[in-house]
């Protein structure tokens, strides 16, 4: 009937879009708020049967341990956002810690802030070497950081022998960042808690962060629609290694003592709180906020296991447990969403 | 497409081919030896003649449980007066060689490889009391002296140099905690890995020396896995599980510094009183600002310097393990074999305020 | 005969790189040769077995894995589990013909999971084997919590360190096991319907389904089948070190990894051979042995083991590498055409469930 073509004409654009845009956004709202549901249910469950485990020590303990994670799992979202991994962040990680926190020995009353930016230096060295071989050379990135996680391993070793950093060479100001609280909760995680909320806002808000959903979702279709991939990509894996850079330097306050096995084996576990997180396997959706509470959330349970005197031995095949149902989790929504979507599209036509 | 591609392939073949050939020149410079006696000459079990000389020119392989720990350095490095500076003393090649995660999937290779390249002495801290035995034992049959030090194969070699008696390390450890303690309270042990014979062996002389002090309780061990994240986690769990936890003994030198930077607070520092096993220069801080009052170790130096001087006593002939036989370990004077074909370096060395800052290691 | 056309297509690109592989091969063992002795006796052929034979053995499933288009990232965990499970019912007084086959049904199990969880319930192989690594790493932690079991009868654990007889004095039985597996799966891969189904899978799920390729059926046997390989290594490392502690295996699913990239086999799936993985195993093995024995630091094995993992995918795409990176540059902007995924392996069958 020609009167309904008219008015069909006449419908404001693709309002499926609009739609579909907030049902996605709601859906990631529910998936992080469906962390902090399961974060405030399991303390709450730990608290009831062990009340000391709310004691503001452990709760200052948990936070501390979680920082480094949660950076390190922001740089990850960025990069597997873009459908992308970085195996190497353990590795950078350590050569970092050392040779940042080696700075203070023979530089007595060097700024903090200078051992800072040394090891961001180090780690956007490693992050634009990982992210040149990926997007200029069209590699896989799980490959290429597979092969950076050994090399950059096997350097640190290299430079670090049997030496270490003792905690008798670092300043107090830096031993003491970990452990300066405002209130109660220590600064350096609502300092990082702000970082991760800058990084999400920027990945949310920002069109070079967005694109790098796009990427994720369809590398094709964005390039297709003039994305640069690999310049975002390149960023992407540049700042995932500055930051593991930066966690590297944080790691030496924590920890004091500093060898060539810093780092070892973290690329797995934060990979794990990413995903548990809702960030998707291969990219497209998931934001950083959700990470850093995926993060957040293995490290409570870690806790949790010897406050209520249950075996530590059991902290591995619970975490295993918990990621494996993340995915299931996420694979139920995305299949659901994209129905969902689909039928909305379908609907509008 | 074919050539660009070949030609693609070539430039990192021929990189990688520079990379190993540079290395195996910068390498091999400690093993390109003066002729040493081979492997099946050697005497293993000859009786002992005091009057023979000891032999030179031996290939020694230094093989701790890992490479990268800075106590095995110490312990087996020529500049620390460790090992190697005993061998070149003696006019032997001493090679340190190991792998990198402290198990013994890691180690084997690096034995096996020692045992391929003519070795004649193995020098070794094993990573598990039962898994290197084969390996071990294959060796000695080849007629290579194996001598264990820091931590023991039984059995499996032919001699072990003790740092200290295994009870004595033991029983210091909770004597010290004890002294600060006033003999009450309730103690936790912070542990390397669950399968580590040395801390494993010292934790059962602990227990037994606790009952000497009816008022001090262990409540918990726990396994820090000599990883820095896990010692620290465990050593924070300690905390909230036993709010009336007292005192914390770490028998290994990972996990007392992690304990040490956990404790190091004004809430628990004087409250919660550590001691352990560690190096000075990990613990100088520590020390200074009273996390920690004493702590226990030896000189690790002294311990290679001492084994290494065993073995080639062992390897010439004049010791061949039985309990009372001496012999000379260069500047560290005279040494008897004792029970178990064990050589005891000496008593334990407690490390306070006092004279921490006489050590660099 | 279309079937060998399209043997030979496929095989084509793979041949490149193994000869190339073939090439790396040589020079170490050339290199190796020449800075010791010691690289060609038979003891040294023989350790290298000892010390390799069970991540060797454990490559081969990978393969298949890889090449159908998915990644079983649990293997060293499964292998711990089974040596913790041999440890434990061998503390338990247990005949070892009964462990030996509990030890198989469990692996077979672990490896029924991973596929069930991977084909029913359409999860990505990657995040899902992070969590079984770590479930079953579990298990072997609560199994064997902090003890250890090293009283097995020296006839087993001479399975682990002694040569196999009447061959010389140089070949471990985890070598024997890895040649006849190799063989095996070799023919399996490039002369059988399965085999080919495999690499049809790998190339395009959806393709491959409309064909009649009963895709999650394979799926699930090649998941099953890493599952029991990974339980015999796990047996023989257990017998080898004459020891059973949780950590066994620890962190080698990284290795086998590498090892099977390193072989040609792309991540994406769809292209690889046996031959180059066996190459593979000869070079990361050849690597790591003459850095041991020119006193080189081991540490630097990682370098070379990495340094020959980004040759594997610059060297094939070395061609493309250079045009890519003009075009990356700010002077190109649009695409040039279809290309692969900026990254990791394409996404799972998007069937509905």
């Amino acid at each position: 009937m020609s009167t309904t073509v008219v008015s069909r004409s006449e419908r404001p654009p693709a309002p499926a879009g609009t739609g579909a845009r907030r049902l996605t956004e709601r859906v990631f709202r529910i998936r992080e708020s469906g962390i902090i549901v399961v974060l405030v249910v399991f303390v709450a469950v730990t608290a009831s049967i062990q009340p000391r485990f709310l004691n503001i020590t452990n709760i200052q303990f948990i936070l501390v341990n979680t920082t480094v994670f949660a950076l390190l799992a922001l740089g990850e979202t960025m990069v597997v956002i873009s459908r992308n991994y970085d195996l190497s962040v353990g590795s950078v990680l350590g050569l970092s810690a050392y040779l940042s926190a080696s700075l203070f020995g023979p530089h007595h009353g060097i700024p903090i802030a200078l051992v800072f930016l040394a090891g961001l230096g180090i780690g956007l060295a490693c992050g634009v070497a990982n992210g040149i071989m990926v997007a200029g050379g069209q590699v896989p990135s799980l490959v290429v950081t597979l092969a950076t996680l050994y090399i950059f391993r096997g350097v640190d070793i290299l430079i670090v022998g049997g030496k270490e950093v003792v905690a008798n060479s670092l300043p107090s100001a830096f031993l003491n960042i970990p452990k300066a609280t405002v209130f109660g909760i220590p600064i350096l995680a609502i300092v990082i808690a702000v970082v991760i909320a800058i990084g999400a806002y920027y990945l949310r808000s920002f069109r070079s962060g967005r694109e790098l959903y796009a990427i994720g979702s369809n590398p094709e279709a964005a390039r297709l629609a003039g994305i640069h991939v690999g310049r975002r990509v390149f960023m992407a894996f540049a700042v995932s290694g500055a930051i593991a850079g930066v966690a590297g330097v944080l790691w030496a306050a924590q920890y004091g003592t500093v060898d060539s096995t810093a780092g070892t084996g973290y690329e797995l576990q934060v990979i794990s709180a990413v995903v548990v997180g809702g960030v998707a396997i291969f990219g497209g959706s998931g934001s950083a906020v959700g990470a850093a509470l995926g993060a957040l959330l293995l490290n409570t349970i870690s806790s949790a296991l010897y406050v209520l005197g249950i075996s530590p031995f059991w902290d591995q095949a619970i975490w295993g447990f918990l990621l494996i149902l993340a995915v299931a989790l996420d694979h139920f929504i995305t299949v659901r969403l994209t129905a969902a979507l689909r039928l909305r599209g379908a609907r509008h036509e | 497409m074919k050539l660009r591609q070949t030609a693609g392939l070539a430039v990192p073949l021929v990189i990688v081919s520079i990379l190993l050939a540079a290395c195996s020149s910068s390498g091999s410079s400690s093993t390109a030896a003066t002729s040493s006696s081979p492997a099946a000459s050697s005497s293993g079990s000859a009786t002992p003649s005091a009057g023979a000389a000891l032999k030179t020119g031996l290939k020694v392989f230094v093989i701790p449980k890992n490479l990268g720990n800075n106590y095995f350095t110490t312990a087996d490095s020529a500049k620390t007066g460790g090992a190697i500076a005993a061998l070149d003393t003696l006019g032997e090649t001493g090679t340190e060689t190991s792998g990198t995660a402290a198990t013994p999937a890691s180690q084997i290779p690096a034995i096996q490889a020692a045992v391929s390249k003519g070795a004649n002495i193995l020098l070794v801290s094993a990573t598990d009391p039962t898994a290197l035995c084969p390996t071990l034992n294959a060796a000695m049959k080849r007629g290579i002296t194996v001598v264990t030090y820091d931590s023991d194969a039984p059995g499996c070699r032919d001699l072990f140099v003790n740092q200290a008696s295994t009870a004595e390390i033991g029983t210091s450890e909770v004597d010290v905690l004890a002294k600060q303690l006033n003999d009450t309270g309730d103690i936790a042990i912070v542990s390397a890995t669950a399968s580590a014979t040395n801390q494993n062996a010292w934790i059962g002389y602990m227990k037994q020396e606790l009952t000497k002090y009816p008022k001090m309780k262990l409540v918990a061990t726990v396994y820090g896995n000599d990883d820095p994240t896990t010692a620290t986690q465990v050593t924070q769990g300690l905390l909230e599980q036993y709010p009336n936890l007292k005192g914390i003994i770490s028998p290994t030198t990972v996990g007392i510094a992690a304990a040490a930077a956990v404790l190091d607070t004004s809430k628990y520092r004087g409250k919660i009183a550590l001691t352990g096993l560690g190096t000075p220069d990990s613990l100088k801080k520590y020390v200074s600002d009273g996390t920690i009052k004493e702590f226990v170790l030896w000189k690790p130096n002294d311990l290679g310097y001492l084994a290494a001087y065993a073995a080639v006593n062992f390897a010439s002939g004049k010791l061949d393990g039985s309990q009372g036989q001496t012999f000379t370990a260069g500047k560290l004077g005279s040494y008897t074999v004792g029970a178990d074909k064990t050589i005891l370096l000496g008593p334990p060395f407690t490390f306070n305020a006092g004279n921490i800052n006489q050590f660099n290691f | 005969m279309s079937d060998l056309s399209d043997l030979g297509d496929r095989l084509r690109p793979a041949l490149r790189w193994e000869t190339g592989l073939a090439l790396v091969v040589v020079i170490i063992g050339i290199v190796g040769a020449s800075v010791s002795s010691e690289f060609f006796t038979g003891n040294n052929i023989f350790n290298l077995g000892l010390s390799n034979g069970e991540i060797a053995i454990m490559t081969l499933p990978m393969t298949l894995i890889i090449i159908s288009g998915e990644i079983d990232l649990s293997v060293a965990s499964i292998l711990g589990m089974s040596s913790a499970l041999l440890g434990f019912l061998w503390a338990r007084h247990w005949p070892m013909l009964g462990i030996f086959v509990l030890v198989a049904v469990v692996g077979l199990a672990a490896g029924a999971v991973n596929g069930l969880l991977v084909t029913r319930l359409g999860l990505p192989s990657l995040a899902v084997t992070i969590g079984t690594l770590a479930v079953y790493r579990g298990i072997a932690t609560i199994l064997l919590g902090p003890n250890t079991v090293a009283n097995f009868p020296t006839a087993y654990t001479n399975l682990g360190v002694n040569a196999v007889p009447f061959t010389g004095n140089d070949i471990t039985y985890s070598t024997a096991i890895f040649v006849v597996l190799a063989v095996i799966f070799g023919i399996v891969l490039h002369a059988t319907p399965f085999g080919r189904s495999v690499y049809a899978m790998g190339a395009s799920t959806e393709a491959a389904q409309f064909a009649g390729i009963r895709v999650k059926r394979i799926k699930t046997v090649l998941f099953m089948t890493s599952g029991l390989v990974c339980a015999l290594a796990g047996v023989l490392l257990t017998f080898r070190l004459n020891t059973a502690v949780q950590n066994n295996g620890l962190g080698l699913e990284l290795d086998v990894v590498a090892i099977v990239l390193l072989g040609g086999v792309s991540i994406f799936g769809g292209k690889g051979t046996i031959v180059g993985v066996v190459l593979g195993v000869l070079a990361f093995a050849g690597i790591q042995n003459a850095l041991f024995l020119t006193n080189f630091n081991q540490e630097a094995a990682g370098i070379v083991t990495g340094g020959l993992l980004l040759l594997s995918v610059f060297g094939r795409n070395a061609a493309s590498f250079s045009s890519r990176l003009r075009a990356w540059l700010p002077a190109g902007r649009r695409g040039r055409g279809p290309e692969s995924p900026a990254g990791g392996p394409p996404p799972a069958a998007v069937t509905p469930p």
